[in-house]
């Protein structure tokens, strides 16, 4: 079957773009080879490692599996987009200091998991934060150090109250 | 891997939809949250011609109450279901099941009509619907027709959908006050699919048990009433000992499938494991 391709309409980390995509392609793909924004990282492509993760109008998604097509009319944010912002700020600060990353390649997906956990369970206890990152994997850490960062960052050194949820 | 090539049109409305299922139905594929789909043509265990892109269809999403049912769109999230009071206060069971459907990412897009269409054995709904007696909705340009849970399953991945229908909400009964139900699963990390997982349905009435109904997960290649289970409780007061007779009864009877994760004794043991504490949550809350 030979390869359709279709134009979408796009807001990628604030910038409006109007791009031709195969309709095979998955968002990660094109994000990172259309657009050179090679952050989310590609580890398994079937949805278990969570490596891909990018946000899709706020929400958390796996970035393989999500079409590039889907994201006609819809807003998509990456780690690049996202890094000047408080709360990832504080989070990737918090990752740094408790050492929570060796090789890096999960991070990204794991930052944006620890962003929706913080946004929405503020009060999450540490076994809250292992039941919602267990979709990432790490394959350096062991996650004790990723739990400590992100519920350092739980423990009130940010008010959640005053993000506006972007 | 990436997927193969494929056709792809995002449906307008419901309408659209069916009429692209009737021109393209048996090389189609309806995406919905596509969080199996797309991991199945990703790793070319799949390769549809033809996508049918249901996420605009916003009708079908959604938990309403019929009455006597809480009807629920085949496009609801699971992150809808795990937050809906209806379906907390009448469909314990499924309430119960959502918190160990895969993971936080997946939860955001994945959805009910897309895991009871597809029917894996090791899903949740797939159990729970079966277990609790839920109608499945099915439209098509011709019509509507409802089909019960006991005869949707066919085999594996295979449903009593026909290539041009789309399933379009499913409906469970509210809970009568005497009804109880529990829900246990074992996986390898939270979130995963299941190693062994049961749901379990009863009417529990001056500590007897009547109209029960287990089903467990990732045992065959459907999903499937434990019946040689459901006898040994129906009718009987629910003791210790009619526990162990139940959980013997798997030993005795139960025939399972073994897989990359356990062979068949394992999953048979699991299977029992789960079922007395499935038993023991209810005995609790009886």
């Amino acid at each position: 079957m030979k390869e359709v391709t279709q134009t979408i309409d796009t807001v990628v980390n604030g910038e409006t773009m109007q791009c031709e995509v195969p309709v095979r392609m998955h968002l990660t793909d094109f994000l990172r080879e259309s657009l050179d924004l090679t952050g989310s990282h590609l580890g398994c492509e079937h949805g278990v490692c969570g490596a891909c993760q990018v946000m899709v109008d706020g929400e958390v998604v796996r970035g393989c599996l999500t079409l590039a097509v889907q994201a006609d009319g819809k807003r998509v944010d990456t780690i690049e987009g996202l890094s000047e912002q408080g709360v990832l700020a504080q989070l990737q600060a918090a990752f740094l200091q408790h050492n929570a990353l060796q090789c890096g390649f999960c991070s990204a997906g794991m930052l944006l998991s620890a962003l929706e956990l913080v946004r929405e369970q503020p009060q999450a206890t540490r076994e809250a934060i292992r039941e919602h990152i267990s979709g990432n994997y790490c394959r350096c850490t062991g996650y004790q150090a990723i739990v400590d960062a992100i519920e350092s960052v739980l423990q009130g050194k940010f008010a959640p109250a005053t993000e506006a949820r972007t | 891997m990436k997927a193969s090539a494929f056709g792809y049109t995002k449906a307008n409305d419901l309408a659209h939809a069916l009429a692209l299922l009737t021109e393209h139905g048996p090389t189609a594929q309806v995406l919905a949250g596509g969080q199996s789909l797309l991991p199945m043509m990703n790793l070319r265990l799949a390769a549809p011609e033809w996508l049918i892109d249901i996420n605009d269809l916003s009708d079908l999403a959604g938990v309403s109450d019929t009455g006597d049912a809480i009807r629920i769109g085949a496009m609801t999230r699971h992150r809808t279901l795990q937050n809906d009071p209806l379906v907390a206060t009448h469909v314990p069971l499924l309430a119960q099941a959502v918190p160990y459907v895969a993971h936080a990412a997946i939860r955001n897009r994945g959805t009910m009509g897309g895991s009871l269409a597809l029917a894996d054995p090791a899903a949740e709904y797939p159990a729970v619907a079966l277990a609790w007696g839920a109608t499945m909705v099915l439209a098509s340009a011709s019509g509507e027709r409802r089909v019960a849970a006991n005869d949707f399953f066919v085999d594996l991945y295979q449903t009593a959908r026909q290539p041009h229908e789309l399933l379009v909400a499913v409906e469970f009964a509210k809970a009568r006050s005497t009804q109880r139900s529990a829900f246990t699963e074992l996986a390898q990390r939270h979130g995963d699919y299941a190693m062994a997982g049961l749901a379990l349905t009863l009417q529990v009435k001056a500590n007897i048990a009547t109209e029960v109904r287990v089903v467990p997960l990732a045992l065959g290649s459907k999903p499937e009433l434990l019946a040689p289970v459901m006898a040994c409780l129906e009718g009987q007061a629910l003791t210790a000992a009619r526990v162990q007779a139940a959980q013997a009864a798997i030993d005795e009877t139960v025939e399972a499938q073994g897989d990359t994760h356990a062979n068949a004794a394992t999953k048979r043991h699991l299977t029992r494991v789960l079922l007395g504490r499935a038993l023991q949550q209810v005995m609790e809350t009886a």
